[in-house]
């Protein structure tokens, strides 16, 4: 029996989790990131060549992810393909996931790289959040960082963004990019969240009890926040930055009270002097590819997802904050249940998942009975007996046990989106926003469009439509594509009246896309000759030697 | 005419321009989509106003027509409102000119030719010699057996195009429904008299039917079926670039795949530069219906022939790529006048890859048309009775709806004569539910 083939797209917490979870399963994995090494944003790792002593400093479960990155890397039915870009998604019929297409061999802005395709039994997509930041006037001057840059450039590469630091926005991610921030050696001036204790108390102390299922989210937060009192750093709610001022790069900032709905209490602003601002108000899921894949989306902002992370396409699975926004922890029960489910182990059966005793924050999967065929001392023996197909030789006792492993997984995974919504009410994006904008702040920074050229076009019948409209003011055209821009001017043109007309309008026509900030069918970059080529040589669908037994 | 209620069906560029001459003739138009203004095929195109791919006839004529009304057009648009100055400016004409480049002899011959014929038909085609190419695309091929110059080859950003003509068609009575999409026709005494929309009834006169690829899909459920088809095309974006193409640039084997009728895939070069820098690459044709999925082997295919151009692009990065789908004829012209079969229903739809370019002018003929004025160009080569339009196998939506349409009229009746009694209102609003 030739083991199912699961491509996994992201390795970070979520597809790390979900490879495990699919070799466990005795599935082929091939494992694929833009990156150097796995980890994703949230476990980023300094390159190799820094040969950092203390690779761990700045990040929390490294012990954990350092035996699951391992685990999987070296297992023998897992490939790994490291700064690999997937810059297509091509749907080849009804009842299969989609050929992935690949760029391999290469940094992402390379040259000279090599097109392949692969087809697999089973795709599980794990390809995470960005930063969403709002604009606000003078947020396109050098010094001023999207928070998660920040953290990239202090956890990834130990570069300190500034000395005297602000850094605002909304969400708990605001903690860790401090705590990052101030471990790297900057000084944080103070942190801004934007919502108001009210919001805020609301949101988290709605349900208590399910916040207990985050003990591990918790203790990390509440670590942050001793970092934060330990370095007598303010930690202000209701106030927002709504300018950045300074010739050539930021030299201070005005800060302001803010309403619930993030209007500003005229009076209270406040200049600051900095070197450097980080912002953050929450995350975009990156969903070209799910969408590229045709998976539907639920209220267009998040991949759709059953009990068992499949999507609305067959073969196709989502896991992590392309689901919803809820973390680490959560992100990793949804990858191992995503990929136990696209090995095709039954969710609801009994099944060869390790008995996972606890869940923790470290991760849902740990090593115990058939697992032991993902751990490194593992040969290909155990393969055979941990395929899908032989479940049913399985004994009673061990079957026992993974159903219960899978119910800890799943009751994990659950207690993760209860997070998510907690986390989306007590950290929401007030309305009053577009209130900072003034008519040349920009809005789309790689095309320079502004908020008065979005204005006129919103406010016109004829060029309201949303392709209409971005081809006429160029906003989300530039180099990001609409990744930053996007949803901002998604939600300006509902603000402004483009949307009034819409009701079913924006219904696309048959055979066009929808018009959402989503859709792009290129999902990276790729070199005009690269493009040309034709791609060669096809990973091959079968592996070499353990086609059958 | 006044007082005349005319409905355009469709508000693409196509609708848009059609609106505009008739409200300008103070006729009491409505626009309808059932998406957004130029949402569709205009806003997913090139934005080609070309004369340089057309041999002589009919349709080069209405190019010619069309490529002269244009900056007239845009300048009274632009006279007329500060909206309408906007607009312009946000269309990006380009009088840029064209460049066909051979890279084959026997694809150096056939230019040759085409170019002699096309001169016979007062188009400007003047051959270059290697230094004048040089001199005019310094980045194209060294391995080209041939080129021409088209002086009167421009380009417009499509969706700002429709959006000025649409503009100026709202600044002079018109209104616009989006969202609204047409579901049946209603007709009395053989006469179409109205619409039944997703938001009610829309009563008219005149029935302009401007919905591109779906124009054929509209008619079935208006009664009056013929054979408009998509076919799709896909268009490569680069990052933007310094200048480096400078005209609109395309292989002359181009010609040859606009004028074939191949189900599979065709693909030419097209390659021209935006205003803001980026590097269009085009261009594909393929009939597969309205299917709208991604294939890796087309776009690969359009950036393999544009290398054959401009090999030096070959590290440019491709950063967007986007499809549409043309209004396909068989005999690739346009499909202009009064239905024979159904008084009060008018097409306007067909020009395949060429609608931006031909807008203006379809508008314009249109108007005459109904207006029964004398008509600016030959009409008849556009006419609705035709063996293209009408003689080729059903619709597949005419044909799995339960009341099915009636079979197509003999094709021997003349545009004027709008005669037809055999539909009965009920069983019409019946069609689509």
């Amino acid at each position: 029996m030739t083991p199912r083939h699961v491509a996994v797209v992201g390795a970070g917490p979520a597809g790390l989790a979900a490879a495990q979870a699919a070799l466990a399963a005795g599935a082929r994995v091939t494992l694929i990131d833009s990156a150097e090494q796995p980890g994703g944003q949230y476990h980023r790792m300094l390159p190799d060549a820094y040969a950092a002593e203390r690779p761990g400093e700045l990040h929390h479960g490294w012990t954990a992810f350092e035996r699951r990155r391992r685990q999987v890397l070296t297992h023998p039915r897992c490939s790994w393909l490291a700064e690999t870009s997937v810059w297509a998604l091509e749907r080849t019929g009804r009842d299969r996931p989609p050929r992935v297409h690949l760029l391999c061999d290469g940094p992402v802005d390379g040259s000279g790289r090599t097109r392949r395709t692969l087809d697999v039994d089973a795709l599980v997509l794990a390809t995470g959040a960005h930063d969403r930041v709002l604009p606000f006037p003078g947020w396109q001057l050098p010094g001023v960082f999207t928070a998660g840059a920040a953290q990239a450039l202090a956890k990834g590469e130990r570069v300190v963004v500034g000395d005297r630091v602000v850094v605002a926005g909304s969400g708990p991610f605001l903690l860790p990019v401090a705590a990052s921030l101030l471990e790297a050696g900057s000084r944080v001036r103070e942190v801004l969240e934007a919502n108001t204790p009210g919001t805020v108390a609301r949101g988290w102390g709605r349900r208590p009890w399910e916040l207990a299922a985050q003990l591990g989210k918790t203790a990390e937060l509440a670590e942050y926040a001793a970092a934060l009192t330990r370095n007598r750093v303010p930690y202000r709610l209701g106030r927002t930055v709504v300018e950045a001022r300074g010739a050539g790069r930021v030299e201070e900032i005005v800060t302001a009270r803010l309403r619930p709905d993030w209007s500003v209490i005229q009076g209270t602003e406040r200049t600051v002097p900095v070197d450097a601002l980080c912002v953050s108000h929450g995350f975009s899921p990156q969903l070209e590819l799910p969408v590229a894949a045709g998976c539907a989306l639920r209220d267009g902002e998040f991949v759709a997802v059953d009990d068992e992370q499949r999507t609305s396409v067959p073969g196709v699975f989502a896991a992590g904050e392309i689901t919803g926004i809820a973390g680490a922890p959560a992100a990793r029960a949804e990858g191992a249940v995503a990929g136990w489910a696209a090995a095709g182990g039954s969710v609801t059966d009994a099944g060869p998942v390790a008995d996972a005793g606890p869940v923790t924050a470290a991760g849902p999967v740990t090593a115990a009975g058939p697992v032991t065929a993902a751990g490194p001392d593992a040969d290909a023996g155990p393969v055979a007996d941990a395929g899908p197909a032989t479940a049913g030789r399985r004994t009673a006792a061990g079957g026992t046990r993974s159903a219960r492993a899978l119910r800890v997984l799943r009751r994990s995974r659950d207690q993760g989106r209860a997070f998510a919504r907690r986390l989306a009410q007590a950290h929401p994006i007030g309305t009053g926003w577009p209130g900072w904008l003034r008519s040349d702040t920009l809005v789309c920074r790689c095309e320079e469009t502004d908020y008065g050229a979005l204005c006129s076009a919103f406010g016109s019948e004829a060029e309201s439509a949303p392709r209409v409209a971005k081809l006429g003011t160029r906003a989300g055209l530039g180099p990001c594509q609409a990744r930053i821009c996007g949803p901002t001017v998604a939600e300006l043109r509902a603000r402004l009246g483009g949307g009034l007309q819409d009701r079913p309008a924006d219904r696309p026509a048959e055979g066009l896309p929808t018009a959402s900030p989503h859709t792009r069918p290129i999902a990276q970059p790729i070199r005009l000759g690269e493009l040309a080529a034709s791609p060669t040589p096809p990973i091959p669908t079968d592996p070499p030697e353990e086609s059958s037994p | 005419m006044n007082g005349t209620r005319v409905v355009v069906l469709g508000a693409g560029i196509i609708g848009a321009a059609c609106a505009r001459e008739l409200a300008l003739a103070g006729l009491e138009v409505t626009l309808l989509d059932r998406g957004g203004a130029a949402a569709a095929t205009t806003s997913h195109g090139e934005g080609n106003i070309l004369v340089s791919d057309k041999g002589p006839g009919p349709e080069l004529r209405l190019a010619q027509l069309s490529r002269r009304l244009w900056p007239e057009v845009l300048a009274t648009i632009a006279d007329r409102s500060p909206a309408g100055r906007r607009a312009v400016a946000a269309a990006e004409w380009d009088p840029k000119g064209g460049i066909v480049v051979a890279t084959t002899e026997a694809g150096a011959h056939g230019l040759t030719e085409f170019a002699a014929a096309q001169r016979g038909a007062e188009v400007r085609a003047e051959a270059l010699t290697p230094d004048a190419l040089r001199a005019a695309e310094p980045f194209v091929t060294d391995a080209h057996t041939a080129a021409v110059h088209y002086p009167q080859d421009a380009q417009i950003q499509p969706a700002g195009a429709a959006a000025a003509l649409l503009t100026d068609a709202l600044a002079a009575g018109a209104t616009l429904r989006t969202g609204e999409e047409v579901l049946a026709g209603v007709a009395r005494g053989g006469r179409l008299t109205g619409v039944r929309t997703s938001g009610g009834l829309v009563e008219g006169d005149v029935f302009v039917n401007a919905a591109g690829p779906w124009s054929g899909t509209l008619a079935a459920r208006l009664g009056a079926p013929f054979a408009v088809q998509p076919r799709r095309g896909d268009v490569l974006v680069t990052t933007p670039l310094p200048p480096t193409v400078f005209h609109k640039v395309y292989d002359a084997d181009y010609v040859g795949a606009v004028g074939s009728s191949e189900e599979e895939l065709q693909t030419s070069a097209v390659v021209e530069s935006t205003h803001a820098g980026s590097v269009l690459i085009g261009s594909s044709r393929r009939r597969v219906g309205f299917d709208d999925r991604l294939r890796p082997e087309v776009l690969s295919a359009v950036a393999a022939k544009a290398l054959r151009l401009f090999p030096s692009l070959a590290g440019v990065p491709v950063m967007r790529a986007y499809g549409g789908f043309r209004p396909y004829v068989p005999d690739h012209l346009p499909v202009i006048g009064a239905d024979p079969r159904l008084a009060g229903l008018w097409h306007a739809t067909g020009h395949e890859g060429a609608g931006i370019g031909l807008s203006v002018g379809t508008g314009r003929l249109l108007r005459n048309l109904v207006l029964d004025e004398p008509a600016q160009t030959d009409a008849d080569a556009f006419r609705v009775d035709r063996p293209a339009v009408l003689a080729t196998e059903p619709l597949p939506e005419a044909v799995s709806a339960p009341q099915a349409v009636s079979a197509p009229e003999p094709r021997q009746q003349k545009p004027t004569q709008q005669k037809r009694t055999q539909q009965k209102p009920t069983q019409q609003e019946q069609e689509g539910a």
